[in-house]
């Protein structure tokens, strides 16, 4: 046992397509500690989609451990994955997966749903803190429609946070933004990660890792490199110094 | 929940289990409603009555005609009275038709002649005036009841018949009662078109025969009918002197039997047409599988999403099944409205018999949840099994 929160070891993943098999994964080991920013990088079919699931529980490896927050998961049933899920992991998606016709305080309370240690009431505040914590305070009751993509990805990571978990996944999080509200949204993390969030980020984007603390980068399901960002950007300070124009396109 | 974001949707997805279920509690209440008419009209002739008549008999290779038979007499009626204790009322019968005067008016009807048991075997009741006694009867006093068509024929401003002297065949009458109105019978026959005096005053004043035409008898209650009537061949066999070899001279006819032959084909009638609505029932079941499918694949990322958030494959079975349940329970008890409201329509409209059942509207209700639990199973079962990475992607 140890205090980090991910700690894999030879992670494998093969997938059975026809009679031939496809080595996903092929030996992937490294530890997240409370409160890192890491950004998982690769191109496509590097194994980076496949390792995110595992990360959420969604999959189970093939070969190897994987400790989430010191719980095994690979010896857990479906059921006990969803709890997992509900109780431990935030997911933050590309196209932000809010229900339609539904306002963002129902939205942030989603998860809670499946909790049923959670008590309506209990709900709700938590749900409102959520929502105050990524600036939408004022927009409770509007439903997605009547919210731009960027107020949608922040209901969406207020949806993540309101269970309390012990990380936030993101995939691509900001890949459907255009380069000023990607920018606002790196803000939040990197301000959410400042009060002490986990934050694993998986991205193709150099831009948006060199504003996390740690890189790892897959290349056909090995690890190619894992470095500590030394200059950590500030997201705050590229939206100062973006290019005025650039808000008219 | 989704179905209210959807009204338009759910809406038409209820109106099928609302038609549905509407026409299984229509359907039943046309079909009790006729069974239950039927039978009150069956009852008011009487239900525990039996009827004697005389058999055709062969004589000499010659069918008779049942009623030129003389068979029955006084002492066959004073049989029944004496040995069969499940009846409980015994009316010999004789009738004769003719011309009814009164003054300036007349009217073609029959006279019966019967004993004063004949008012209760045949569920008739006196309104005004009374029943002839015992003493009228042996001796065949003429007096008379008239019924409510004979009233208001010859009676038409409204007289009070009692202590009139009408004429039946020329031969006076005095009227000493009126009997209550009966209406037609389920045959359509005016029951009220009717004179009755005592049998002796028919037989011999009228007729001018010693024989009766048929026996009336009530058994004590519906259920022994069947008993009484046992009773009554073995006390009129022995009456009449007949051999074991010998076949009846008479027979046996009761009201049970005509109830029962009413009340099973009214029972095939409901069901019957119960089974016409329910498939309009099982066609709502399959509209509400039907959407249910389209919501589950409409809804593929959202049921990726909550299964990621949390959602364990029973909470998504639940919520679709729920959802399906709702629509049809909503449904249902619409339903349940609509039909009463379209069996008052027919009811006051079309003027038929409804009658709503309490088991009706429970069967109806209890199959149209079954509906929604089954065909809603399918689908949401589906949304369960969704493997939620893929469930993610899709677009």
């Amino acid at each position: 046992m140890n205090d980090s929160i991910i700690h894999i070891e030879n992670l494998q993943r093969n997938f059975n397509v026809g009679s031939e098999v496809v080595r996903a994964l092929k030996g992937v080991s490294f530890n997240v500690n409370e409160g890192e920013f890491l950004t998982i990088m690769g191109a496509s079919g590097s194994g980076k989609t496949t390792l995110l699931n595992i990360l959420g529980c969604l999959d189970k490896p093939t070969d190897g451990s994987y400790l989430l927050d010191n719980t095994p998961v690979s010896s857990l049933t479906k059921n006990e994955l969803a709890r997992l899920r509900n109780t431990k992991i935030g997911f933050v998606f590309q196209s932000f997966n809010l229900l339609a016709r539904t306002t963002a305080l129902e939205n942030t309370e989603l998860p809670l749903l499946y909790n049923s240690t959670i008590s309506a009431k209990e709900r709700k505040k938590r749900a409102i803190a959520a929502l105050e914590a990524v600036g939408l305070a004022d927009r409770m009751d509007h439903t997605p429609n009547q919210l731009s993509g960027g107020q949608q990805q922040r209901v969406a990571i207020a949806r993540a946070l309101v269970n309390h978990p012990v990380m936030i996944l993101a995939d691509e999080a900001t890949g459907n933004l255009d380069t000023k509200t990607s920018y606002e949204i790196m803000n939040l993390f990197q301000n959410l990660n400042k009060q002490g969030t986990t934050i694993v980020f998986v991205t193709h984007e150099q831009d948006i890792a060199s504003l996390s603390k740690r890189t790892i980068t897959l290349r056909d399901g090995i690890i190619i490199s894992d470095k500590k960002i030394e200059d950590q950007k500030s997201a705050a300070w590229f939206l100062e110094n973006l290019p005025v124009n650039d808000e008219n396109i | 929940m989704a179905m209210a974001r959807n009204k338009t949707r759910t809406f038409l997805t209820m109106l099928g289990i609302i038609i549905g279920v509407a026409s299984v509690i229509v359907m039943l209440a046309i079909g009790q409603g006729s069974k239950k008419s039927i039978q009150s009209q069956l009852s008011s002739m009487g239900t525990n009555m039996i009827f004697v008549r005389p058999y055709s008999d062969m004589r000499d290779g010659v069918r008779m005609d049942a009623s030129s038979m003389q068979i029955l007499k006084m002492k066959d009626v004073n049989a029944i009275k004496n040995e069969c204790p499940h009846v409980s009322a015994v009316s010999p019968q004789v009738s004769s038709g003719g011309q009814v005067v009164f003054g300036s008016k007349n009217w073609p009807t029959s006279m019966q002649g019967v004993s004063d048991e004949y008012l209760s075997i045949r569920k008739f009741s006196v309104k005004d005036g009374r029943i002839f006694n015992e003493k009228e009867i042996t001796t065949s006093a003429k007096v008379c009841l008239i019924g409510q068509t004979i009233v208001e024929n010859l009676f038409p401003n409204g007289d009070s018949p009692i202590g009139k002297i009408i004429r039946f065949n020329k031969i006076p009458f005095r009227v000493i009662g009126v009997l209550d109105e009966k209406g037609e019978n389920s045959f359509g026959q005016d029951q009220d078109d009717i004179i009755i005096a005592p049998y002796t005053t028919v037989q011999k004043r009228i007729m001018a025969i010693t024989w009766f035409q048929s026996i009336f008898v009530s058994a004590i209650d519906e259920n022994s009918s069947s008993l009484a009537q046992d009773e009554m061949v073995q006390a009129l066999r022995k009456s009449h002197n007949l051999k074991d070899s010998d076949e009846d001279d008479f027979e046996l006819r009761s009201q049970s039997e005509l109830i029962n032959t009413f009340s099973s084909v009214t029972d095939m009638l409901t069901i019957l047409l119960a089974a016409i609505a329910s498939i309009s029932l099982l066609v709502g079941g399959i509209g509400i599988m039907n959407i249910m499918f389209v919501s589950v694949t409409e809804r593929t990322r959202e049921i990726g999403l909550r299964m990621a958030i949390g959602g364990r494959e029973i909470d998504i079975m639940s919520q679709f099944l729920i959802e399906s349940v709702m629509i049809s329970v909503a449904g249902g008890l619409l339903g349940v409205m609509f039909g009463f409201l379209v069996s008052f329509v027919v009811s006051t409209l079309v003027g038929w018999p409804i009658l709503i059942t309490s088991i009706s509207i429970i069967l109806s209700f209890l199959v149209c949840v079954l509906t929604g639990v089954f065909f809603g199973w399918y689908p949401a079962r589906k949304a369960s099994y969704l493997d939620p990475i893929e469930a993610l992607r899709y677009e």
